[in-house]
């Protein structure tokens, strides 16, 4: 068995779960069941950033993955990040990268910017 | 023209008191915002993790600010940034002098206000740090709005001093944006934030923590070079012989947050000295008839869910004062008490439930224990010693609020004017 925190909710239950994940014990929710096999197979993370925004009301447009990413992924997710360009105006929920580094998930706004001048 | 409510700050707080107000039927609401936008410290905060109690999904910072600031475009409601409230002054109306580049300095009038105005870090003075001072040495909040807001990464090598919550945010975020953070620093042998960001933030970037450890020196000339830290004993005194030496351009604080009170205190209002914000009714009213407070103003929460429901009952109670009349005088009030274990309660009073016209009446109750406890007892006396609830929990620590509600036919129960909340340990519980 291996101990873990679920990091699901801020309550962060003590979870522990056998090598393969399948059996869990401590969770208060099926939420830590599902994240404690994914942490010991294939752990998860929603990747939050922000990007270059051109013509925006603001310097930076906040983002995020639309769901976890593998872990190992991270990395070369913010390298993508790095490199993209997205042009104002843009709505929150605009999709930036329909999938990125092929995981099938999409980049997301997290913010409107309604386009203007860069203040300040 | 007579606002029926002014509040004060458009973060969170301030949003959650002025949507709720014009739900309840106020129509005159005006928010003045010192910022250029509305929302807050969340516009900075980026990171998901936000709304999973109120929503029940998870949000980042500027999602959750968004809802609120969409909801409130819906209404009437003004709103005035780049405004700086400056006092609060006292007639048979309230009188809120403000300042903006706009209409320059002005006094509106105004039946309640609700402070909203959040908190602040604590800095570098307010913990006495020693050596010298050069650049590279901000609060967590600082960086990240430089990081986040700006588009300014402020070093490439890092220490973390105090692992509240924006700290460890921060650890992974400069982290993700290539700058090596070479360690977390706390001085108490337990972390200041939520367990999930220990995980999250720190082991998932290998980023070590030294419970028990604080800075003892500061090196460099124009700009920071080496820390130096110390594991600390019981009395938080460095051990000497113990030293690290760290090589870093930053040093970030994460040390604590302090409501912003000025204007609370300039109105005369009743302060909590264990809180830092203004004592409060179960309605948020403070000391002052028509002046409510909410949120991270009140005191410092940990979770914005808490801030939001908290605020509703700010500004539904404003609303109520303003088309009801204002609430139950101070007799037969209730005056909560901290017992053992806890170290402030919010609200600090409660009004005597008033017969039938509030049969619905339960007030809700955060507090914080004072060490780490494991299986527990959450203990409600009234003056009288008689025990009128108790709520058990498995872990509690300083880092996470608690709260819990008391129902009205608990509290009418209540003799002796006060309620004692305290928190009693079960023998042989494992603490952690």
């Amino acid at each position: 068995m291996k101990e873990l925190i679920c990091i699901v909710c801020p309550r962060g239950c003590r979870l522990r779960v056998s090598e393969d994940g399948s059996q869990t014990e401590g969770n208060a929710c099926p939420r830590g069941a599902a994240y404690a096999q994914a942490e010991v197979t294939n752990p998860i993370r929603t990747l939050t950033s922000t990007v270059r925004v051109l013509g925006g009301l603001r310097q930076r447009l906040p983002v995020k993955t639309a769901s976890p990413i593998p872990k190992s992924l991270l990395g070369a997710a913010m390298k993508e990040l790095r490199e993209l360009r997205v042009q104002a105006p843009v709505r929150e929920g605009a999709i930036l990268i329909p999938d990125l580094l092929r995981t099938g998930v999409p980049l997301v706004a997290t913010r409107d910017d309604p386009g203007g001048s860069v203040k300040g | 023209m007579i606002y029926d409510l002014i509040v004060v700050g458009g973060g969170p707080a301030g949003l959650a008191a002025a949507l709720s107000a014009w739900e309840a039927g106020l129509r005159r609401i005006l928010i003045l915002e010192r910022d250029r936008e509305l929302g807050g410290i969340l516009n900075q905060c980026i990171h998901n993790g936000f709304g999973l109690h109120y929503f029940q999904e998870e949000l980042t910072g500027p999602e959750y600010a968004g809802r609120f600031v969409r909801l409130l475009r819906e209404t009437d409601i003004q709103v005035l940034s780049d405004a700086m409230v400056l006092n609060i002054g006292d007639g048979d109306v309230l009188r809120v002098q403000t300042v903006d580049p706009i209409m320059g300095c002005r006094e509106l009038s105004t039946r309640t206000v609700i402070l909203a105005m959040g908190c602040r870090e604590r800095t570098r003075g307010a913990i006495g740090t020693p050596g010298n001072r050069p650049a590279g040495i901000l609060t967590a909040g600082a960086a990240q709005r430089y990081l986040n807001i700006e588009g300014c990464l402020v070093g490439r090598r890092a220490v973390i001093l105090g692992s509240g919550d924006i700290g460890l945010i921060m650890a992974r975020r400069m982290t993700l944006e290539g700058a090596k953070v070479l360690a977390c620093l706390e001085v108490m042998p337990y972390s200041g934030g939520l367990t999930r960001n220990l995980v999250q933030c720190l082991e998932d970037f290998g980023i070590p923590l030294y419970l028990s450890h604080t800075v003892t020196e500061i090196q460099g000339r124009n700009r920071l070079e080496r820390v130096l830290a110390a594991r600390v004993d019981e009395n938080r005194r460095p051990v000497p012989g113990t030293e690290i030496a760290f090589d870093c351009d930053t040093l970030l604080l994460s040390v604590g947050l302090i409501p912003e009170n000025e204007l609370t205190r300039q109105a005369g209002i009743e302060i909590d000295r264990r809180t830092g914000g203004p004592v409060v009714w179960e309605n948020m009213e403070t000391s002052k008839r028509g002046v409510f407070a909410c949120g991270n103003v009140v005191h410092v929460h940990d979770l914005v869910d808490f801030v939001t429901m908290e605020s509703r009952r700010a500004g539904a109670a404003a609303a109520r004062y303003v088309l009801e009349g204002p609430a139950a005088g101070e007799e037969g009030a209730l005056e909560l008490s901290n017992g053992e274990g806890v170290s402030y309660t919010v609200p600090q009073r409660i009004h005597k439930v008033n017969g039938n016209a509030r049969q619905n009446e339960k007030a809700e109750i955060f507090f914080r224990v004072n060490r780490v406890c494991g299986k527990s007892q959450i203990l409600v006396e009234d003056g009288e010693g008689n025990r009128l609830a108790a709520f058990r929990r498995e872990r509690m620590a300083p880092g996470e609020m608690e709260r819990m509600t008391l129902p009205a036919a608990l509290l009418e129960r209540a003799a002796g004017g006060r309620l004692t909340v305290s928190v009693r340990e079960e023998k042989g519980a494992d603490v952690q």
